[in-house]
């Protein structure tokens, strides 16, 4: 271990053979981390000894390496804001940040990255702050490998894990956020990438996207959130290889959509969500490659939606396969793999000779009347469902995929 | 309870030798096996097994006990003679026809389970629990029509009626309900009426298991409260061990006063 | 004894037995007749616990029925009609039989080389004949050796030389200090086996007594044309 730390170390202290290194510690220069930001230059290295630190309202007004030794503990105590960077270039590496205050006026948070351009926030830990990394009105950030988590009990009293506000071109990537109010939470944001993260047990949404446009989100991991993972007003959101998983409740989405236009939706998991993907006033999205499996409604997509294109997705064990709320269809449904499907494939060229009706009568009437659902599955309603399926009267009739996969797709 | 136990071996006895029993296995282990074959993993098998045992066991469970129960006149007329009581006969009859009727259904759809499978997850011992008392409530409900009506043709056309009824018909009044009073606060409503119906109570065994996703998107807290715990589940199967016991308990009633 | 009491029974509006009183003494032959729907398998019937009675007591050898069931261990009954679940084999019901009683039978292999069934037991019960049925069900009803036997129209269906088996039985079994009780529309025959008569007519007994004593008084020569006098 010792040899590992002074393998660590060797180009630390090399760069500050010409930048200058400054040593916080009880045993070294300066006793309190205050201090030794207070006397760095712009471009040093503050290396922070292990230990616990009990302050906070600390800012970085220059650029900055600050570094912690075996993750010292940065506690405020649950006072004001624990660290401020206002300048670029800034590295934050190896810490333990501790409780940032709870307020209702301003949004205090552990790291704040305040117009700093080219900052990186790394293998830090965060638990139990208000909000744990801010950045604002930022560029050319790095936030990866971080382990954020909160104590949130109520959604009035908690903040967000990561929280992005007027950013452009930032990589959010390998962090693992849970027990915040959203995981990750994205405003007037563009060109960022959010990739590896997993984000769980937060208490509303993983990941939160409000009005930012041109971004992409992929590989990562959604799980047990409150209410999912929500993209609202949005253009050009590239949404690739993510898990949306275990996402229960009477108003939880794996994946929420509202006025989301030309984006792509390809090769998700969507398992066991009360409603997998759900999508209100979106337009021109590609959902394709995407797997949904033991949802309740793997897919909920309101009249208002218009052009999106559903193919080669797979819907296996869900509850109810799609659901609307209108007889009016402006979506295509082509090349999908319905577990359902009954028909046949007599050209046997893997496409289904007769076209599937994804819609249920029944998931039409819960739509209307929610204590209905007790009758799920009841003889009554497989027997409604089946005259409707034959002769559409209520449902959507050119809601239909009229090339069925036979197979899954893999 | 020695008499008891002989009763119910010589009605096995008599059972087996009969086709039915062989068909009825057969038409379980087949389904199962088939399902399993035709693709699917053993949530879905169950799943679709479970419509099977929504629909077939209650049928034949009525039916077929109320058939069996006019044919065993005979053996009841010889053994009323002897010193042997009412209650150990009675018993004795529907014992010795639920347990090698549930016997069958847990052999031919477990076995398929068994070797396709391997593990039994939650879902599918619930299938077997639900089909088992689905079972025992309509054999009940079956032996109290074969006691209270003479004529068999009669019997045996209340028991499809019932049947009907508890199958299809009910569900259709629920959701006629539910549409005509969309105005009023329906959740204890429904809730009642979901206990009232052996086929109902199986059913929302089964959807707890299976279709729990949905069940949660409900907004009516009471609803998914109420059988998203381990207590509704209780109530649950209570509700439908009464329909077995009170069915049982009138047929026996009845079954005591009777002359031969 | 066999002592009945006030013995009311119906069936809906249909009143069979309306207070009836009889008793039946030990070690006899007692022949309960009367035309068809008089009452007669149904008094045997409440006798028997099969029916339930609605009024009245009947008590046999000091027990009275209430509900109880093991006086029936003292009694072996052959109902008219023989009924076994068809899928059995004769040896089947009577080994179920003793092994439901639990007192095993000492007889029931004497009686079945009496009746000559020893090549009709293996066989199923639906396959045999009527007339072999009905010696089946004499086995299941003497083979106990009960202190009382039951016998509802016992002869019917019987060729004659199973029926004189029969009747032959049925007197070394009051020989034997049994009570039996007989119900036949055959008067030869009850002429020929009875001490005693039990005639009922409406619900009610109409006479009860020694079967010579009927004759005697009614100066007729036979038992059937003392009844028909009668009922002139």
């Amino acid at each position: 271990m010792r040899l590992f730390h002074t393998i660590l170390i060797i180009p630390i202290m090399s760069s500050a053979l010409w930048a200058g290194l400054v040593q916080v510690g009880s045993d070294y220069g300066y006793a309190t981390v205050a201090e030794g930001l207070e006397a760095s230059l712009s471009g040093d290295t503050v290396f922070v000894h292990p230990g616990t630190y009990v302050e906070s309202g600390l800012t970085v007004p220059h650029a900055l390496t600050l570094i912690g030794k075996d993750n010292p503990i940065i506690d405020g105590n649950h006072s004001g804001e624990i660290l401020t960077v206002t300048a670029d270039d800034v590295i934050i590496e190896g810490f333990t940040f501790k409780g940032s205050g709870l307020s209702h006026l301003d949004e205090n948070a552990a790291v704040r990255f305040e117009e700093a351009n080219n900052g990186r926030i790394s293998h830090n830990r965060f638990e139990d702050n208000f909000f744990a990394i801010y950045v604002s009105k930022s560029e050319n950030c790095l936030i990866d490998n971080n382990t954020i988590r909160g104590l949130a009990q109520t959604e009035s009293r908690s903040g967000n894990g990561i929280h992005l506000w007027y950013c452009k071109n930032i990589n959010i990537s390998g962090n693992s956020i849970s027990g915040h109010r959203d995981g990750i939470y994205l405003e007037f944001v563009e060109q960022c990438e959010v990739t590896q993260n997993h984000s769980t047990k937060n208490l509303r949404y993983g990941l939160h996207f409000m009005f930012s446009n041109h971004n992409e989100y992929n590989n990562n991991r959604f799980d047990n959130n409150g209410a999912g993972v929500a993209v609202m007003y949005s253009r050009h959101v590239d949404m690739h290889n993510n898990v949306f998983a275990d996402n229960w409740g009477s108003a939880a989405y794996g994946l929420l959509l509202k006025d989301i236009y030309d984006s792509k939706i390809t090769d998700n998991q969507f398992n066991r969500n009360t409603v997998g993907l759900y999508s209100e006033a979106c337009n021109r999205i590609q959902v394709e490659g995407n797997n949904f499996e033991n949802n309740g409604w793997a897919v909920k997509i309101m009249a208002n939606s218009m052009d999106n294109v559903f193919t080669h997705n797979n819907f296996i064990a869900n509850t109810f396969d799609i659901a609307t709320n209108s007889r009016q269809n402006f979506n295509s449904f082509n090349q999908n793999y319905w577990n359902r499907y009954r028909g046949y494939d007599l050209d046997k060229d893997g496409i289904g000779d007769i076209p599937f009706h994804p819609v249920k009568l029944f998931s039409l009437l819960t739509e209307k009347n929610e204590p209905a659902l007790m009758l799920m599955r009841s003889i009554f309603v497989e027997i409604m469902d089946l005259a409707e399926s034959y002769i559409p009267i209520l449902t959507p009739a050119t809601l239909i995929d009229a090339e069925p996969l036979m197979r899954i797709n893999s | 309870m020695t008499t008891l136990l002989k009763i119910i071996k010589y009605q096995l006895h008599d059972l087996l030798r009969g086709k039915w029993f062989i068909i009825y296995t057969a038409v379980f282990f087949l389904l199962t096996d088939g399902l399993f074959r035709f693709g699917g993993d053993s949530g879905q098998v169950a799943l679709s097994l479970m419509n099977v045992v929504l629909f077939i066991i209650p049928l034949v469970s009525i039916v077929f006990g109320t058939m069996f129960f006019y044919n065993s006149r005979e053996f009841m007329e010889l053994l009323l003679s002897q010193p042997i009581s009412r209650v150990a006969l009675f018993l004795g009859l529907y014992l010795g026809l639920t347990l090698p009727l549930s016997a069958v259904y847990l052999i031919g759809v477990g076995i398929p389970f068994m070797y396709h499978a391997g593990i039994m997850t939650g879902g599918y011992w619930i299938l077997l629990l639900v089909g088992v008392s689905l079972t025992w409530v309509f054999t009940a409900l079956a032996f109290l029509i074969a006691v209270l009506s003479e004529q068999r043709v009669k019997g045996v056309g209340m028991t499809i009626v019932l049947w009907l009824f508890f199958a299809i018909l009910y569900d259709g009044i629920i959701l006629f309900i539910l549409f005509a009073l969309e105005e009023y606060p329906l959740e204890k409503l429904t809730l009642i009426l979901s206990l009232f119906n052996p086929i109902d109570l199986g059913r929302i065994l089964m959807l707890l298991q299976f279709d729990i996703a949905a069940l949660m998107g409900y907004t009516g807290a009471l609803f998914s409260k109420f059988y998203g715990n381990m207590f509704g589940s209780a109530v649950a199967v209570f509700a439908l061990w009464t329909w077995c016991a009170i069915p049982a308990w009138l047929g026996y009633r009845a079954f005591s006063k009777k002359d031969f | 004894m066999i002592n009945i009491k006030g013995l009311k029974k119906r069936f809906g509006r249909l009143e069979v037995l309306k207070e009836l009183d009889a008793q039946i003494q030990e070690n006899t032959i007692t022949a309960i007749v009367g035309h068809n729907g008089s009452g007669k398998t149904t008094l045997i019937k409440c006798m028997l616990g099969l029916d339930k009675y609605d009024g009245g007591d009947i008590s046999i050898k000091d027990f009275k029925l209430n509900g109880d069931w093991n006086y029936r261990s003292q009694i072996g009954y052959m109902p008219q009609v023989a009924r076994f679940p068809e899928n059995l084999t004769a040896s089947e019901v009577i080994t179920m039989i003793s092994d439901l009683r639990t007192g095993s039978s000492t007889q029931a292999e004497e009686l079945i080389s009496y009746f000559r069934l020893v090549d009709e037991m293996e066989k199923p019960l639906k396959t045999l004949s009527g007339g072999t049925r009905q010696k089946v069900n004499a086995i299941v009803a003497l083979m106990f050796n009960p202190d009382i036997l039951i016998l509802d129209e016992p002869t019917a269906g019987l060729d004659p030389v199973s029926s004189s088996l029969l009747k032959d039985k049925i007197n070394a079994e009051k020989t034997a200090g049994k009570t039996v009780i007989i119900t036949s529309h055959i008067m030869s025959e009850i002429q020929e086996l009875a001490d005693t008569i039990l005639y009922l007519l409406d619900g009610k007994i109409f006479f009860d007594g020694p079967v010579d004593d009927l004759i005697a008084q009614t100066g007729e020569k036979n038992l059937e044309r003392a009844i028909a006098k009668m009922m002139s």
